[in-house]
This record gives C-alpha cells, structure tokens and sequence, in this order.
C-alpha cells in the first residue's frame, strides 16, 4: 500500500500562487482609470474580435488578463448574473460590489479546491453617477479583491505600469488626454511601438444613455493620439 | 480531486445553450420566467390595436392607448410599442400582462445575446426567436385565452430596408412587404392604411397614414382609444431607420391629429359628403 506524499499546505498554496502568477505574467497588460466623464479601459490585444474588455450591464463592465478561456468564462458569467438579477428585480439592483464579491467566491473556490488554479486577474468596473465616485474592484487569481481608486493596472506588466501611473494620473482629464496617457503608458512599459490596430480601448461613459459602454474605434484613438506624446 | 462546486454554467460540459437568456432563467430563476399554470381562465387588461408601415428610409410602426377589460377600460395610457434594441421595436396586443412581460424578457434576450456574442442578433434572428418565444406562450393561448400575438419591425441593416414580421398564436411567423395592423381595430386600421399606402412613401407620410389608421380605428372598435386631447395621451409612433429607433414627441402627434381634425372637420361640413371624398391623396 502506498502513502501519499505529505504536501504542507503552505507549500501547497505557494505553489499554486507561483503557478497562477507566472501564467499572468506571460500574458499582455490592461489598464483602466477615471476620465472626466467616467472609466477608460486601454488594452494591448491584437486581436479585434477576441475581447479582453467587455459590457456587462448597463453601468458596468469587465476586464480581464492572462488565460482567454478562464476569464473568458468568468466573464459570460457576470453577463448572466447580471442579466438574472436584472430581469428578476430591477436594473438598479445589479451592482458591481455584489458581481465582485461573486468573482472572488468563484475564484476563491477554484484557488483552493481545484488542482490548477485560474491564471487570471479580472477588474469589474462600474461609473457612477454624476457626481457619484466610480467602482473599481480588481480581483486576483485566488480570489482576493482590492478596491481601487483611480486607476487599476494588471496582467505581465502591472508593476510598471502602476507605477507609471502612480506618476502620471491626473484626476478628471477630458477622454482625448486620458487616451493618449493610457497609450503612452503601455508604450512605456513594453518598451515598443504599438500600433493602434493591437490597442483595445473601450469606456463606460457617464453621458451616454442606459448603456454606458462603447469600445472605441481605431480611427478614433489614432485621431486622439496623433500629435504629441504625453510625457 | 473532484471538480469544485461551481456556479453551474462555469461548470465543464454545463448543458446550456451559451447564449440564450430564456433558458438562463429558466434554470437559475424559474420563478421570474413569464410562464403561468393551471387551466382556469384567466382575464386581464386587453390592449388593442397596433399597426407597422415600411416607408423609403425604413419602418414605422405605432399603436393606440388603450387597454380594455371587458366593456371597462383598464387603461387610458398603456404603452404598446416598446424599443427592443437599437433598430427593432414590438408592438403588442391581446393579454396585456403576459405581452409586456414576454416583450421585457425578449428585450433582455437580444441584449444578452449581444453581450455574449459581442455582435448584435440579425434582424431574421430576433424574429425567428420572437416565435420561438409566442411559441412557448401556446399553452397559455389556449388554456386560458391569453392570446398575445405582436408585430415585429425593424431596420435590417444587411438588406438595408425595414421589414415587418406578423405572428399567429402558434408561433408561425410571417413576413408582411409593406404593411400590417392587428388587434381588435386592426381591420379598421388595415381599411385606412391600404387607401393611403404607396411603396416608398415617405417617413413623414407614413406618420400620418400610422395616426389616420388609429383615429379610424377608435372610431369603429370600441376597444381602440382615438386621440385624448383632454389628457393630452396620444398614440406611440415610432420610426426605424438606419439611425435607429427613434419616437415622435407627444407635441409632433398633437399637431398632426390638429390637421387631421380639421380636414375631416372640412369634409363633414359640405353638404352631401362621402367620408374621406375630399382628402389630398398623399403623393
């Protein structure tokens, strides 16, 4: 009869921690952050229909790195909950703090019971109401949660581009500046050229109506990009 | 290890089909589908007459105010026409309840798709799937006479021109190439809108052909609310086009149904007169 090697559970949980980071580090970045009229998502993806950034509902929208599949997922099923809660209570009912906290049971579960974790990092942002502060919560592969401000950077280059922004956010700048910031912040940090074509940027914008989020064209963010770098 | 306890749809072969919202709720909130059992008759509010027109630049499509019960009315500003996505819109009649809420459920249905799919359902799609769903409502129309049978409208941005689908209580699902009414004064209004009607008349024709063939139909069906000046409610007229849906203020109504007030005024005043002799056919 054999006996089962003796994994301690520190080991174990480290492992997979090691495990899920390092996939999540291979992966692209995405970056959100507060613009005048909302949330500004900018994303490197060269691929213009598999989408890192996505609506969820009315006021809301998702974000995610590393494994398509996985978040991929994780996203339909913030699309259903959502959309369940809605068409069973009311629209206002949906909120992001309770999607979140979903995510990270989700996550939570999966970290701790299944034998491969999620490489993922996931934001689930929502603007607010005139005057009201927008939502941003970022959500780990095992399930944590932060609640940011301002801005929210994850995937293989997080580190730097938080930092970048750390250094760079202005509070309530008009969509065009917020644009050509969030690209030179990729820019920076890849430490090459992007074209627009591999730029995936989407807002949740407070003046549209119920549905506030719309992805923006390549021709819009060339056209707010053009001329001089932001520094 | 075994598979963790996963929401159900994240689980690995979830049998569902990935983008439908109706057999979503079905599953995870039975309750709040649109469903009723038992084979006691039911009677609720009725709303009544509902109509579409295909002009040049796309569809209009428009309905009366009133819902009945009975001989009462239930309702002097119930609305029947309702955007279901960008450029498509339902207009309802027959069982007021069990239309609206299958016409909430159909909207949540296109924009989760939407969502999902991350590109809109096709025009064709959305009324396929809108039979589907009277369909689903069969047993209800026949247990409890809760017939609910909407017209369906829409900008088809791929054949670029706006269509028109009709449906009978079985789902069956038709095609109309210029016009339709239905509902209780839905004859009435066919009657007006035939006389009127020209292949690729105008939008703003169309809108007065769509408040002509409701005013005549409050005339002659008693469930068919005509314009209430006193109230100031008016019919819902709606447009679809290549920019989208897009409905007439109240004011715009308002206006038309003044002009139209005085030419047939006009008409009632000669002395032998034939009703609508004296109308300007409209070009």
């Amino acid at each position: 009869m054999s006996l089962p090697f003796y994994v301690s559970p520190e080991q174990f949980m480290k492992d997979k921690s090691d495990y899920a980071r390092k996939g999540i580090k291979r992966g692209k970045s995405v970056m959100a952050m507060d613009y005048a009229d909302g949330v500004l998502f900018v994303a490197e993806n060269p691929s213009s229909t598999l989408h890192k950034i996505s609506e969820i509902y009315d006021r809301m929208a998702f974000a995610g790195v590393g494994k398509f599949n996985e978040f991929e997922s994780l996203r339909m099923h913030g699309i259903r909950q959502a959309d369940v809660r809605g068409y069973s209570y009311s629209r206002d009912d949906v909120s992001a703090r309770g999607l979140a906290n979903s995510y990270s049971q989700i996550l939570g579960q999966i970290f701790t019971e299944a034998m491969k974790p999620f490489e993922v990092e996931i934001l689930v942002a929502a603007v607010g109401e005139e005057g009201q502060p927008n939502e941003l919560y970022h959500i780990l592969y095992d399930g944590s949660v932060a609640d940011e401000t301002n801005y929210v950077a994850m995937g293989g280059q997080s580190e730097d581009l938080s930092a970048y922004l750390e250094k760079n956010f202005r509070p309530a700048q008009p969509l065009n500046e917020a644009v050509k910031q969030g690209v030179a912040a990729l820019k920076e940090v890849e430490n090459r050229s992007l074209p627009n074509g591999n730029l995936e940027v989407a807002v949740l914008d407070r003046t549209r109506e119920r549905r506030k989020f719309a992805r923006l064209t390549a021709s819009e963010v060339e056209a707010m990009t053009a001329g001089a770098e932001t520094p | 290890m075994d598979t963790p306890h996963l929401p159900f749809e994240l689980a690995p072969g979830a049998s569902l089909d990935s983008s439908s919202f109706s057999s979503l709720l079905r599953k995870l909130n039975g309750d709040a589908m649109p469903e009723l059992s038992g084979s006691t008759p039911l009677e609720g509010p009725h709303a009544t007459t509902i109509l579409a027109i295909k002009h040049a630049t796309g569809v209009m499509i428009a309905g009366d105010r009133r819902a009945t019960e009975g001989y009462s009315i239930a309702h002097r500003s119930i609305e029947k026409v309702f955007r279901t996505d960008r450029w498509s819109a339902v207009a309802i009649a027959g069982s007021a309840g069990p239309a609206i809420e299958m016409t909430k459920l159909f909207q949540t249905e296109l924009e989760h798709y939407e969502k999902i799919e991350g590109e809109r359902l096709s025009l064709e799609g959305q009324a396929n799937k809108l039979g589907q769903m009277i369909r689903g409502n069969l047993g209800l129309a026949i247990q409890a006479g809760l017939i609910v049978v909407p017209l369906f409208a829409g900008y088809d941005d791929r054949a670029e021109l706006g269509r028109i689908f009709k449906y009978d209580v079985t789902g069956g699902r038709y095609e109309e190439s210029d016009y339709w009414a239905t509902g209780s004064g839905g004859r009435d209004a066919r009657a007006t809108i035939k006389k009127r009607y020209r292949p690729g008349i105008t939008a703003d024709d169309a809108l007065k052909v769509a408040l002509e063939a409701l005013f005549d139909a409050s005339e002659e069906d008693v469930g068919t609310g005509g314009p209430d000046v006193l109230r100031r409610i008016y019919p819902n007229i709606a447009s679809i086009t290549e920019d989208g849906f897009l409905k007439y203020g109240d004011d715009r109504i308002a206006e038309l149904f003044q002009e139209l007030i005085h030419e047939r005024s006009k008409v009632a005043s000669t002395e032998e007169h034939v009703p609508g002799a004296e109308r300007p056919v409209i070009e």
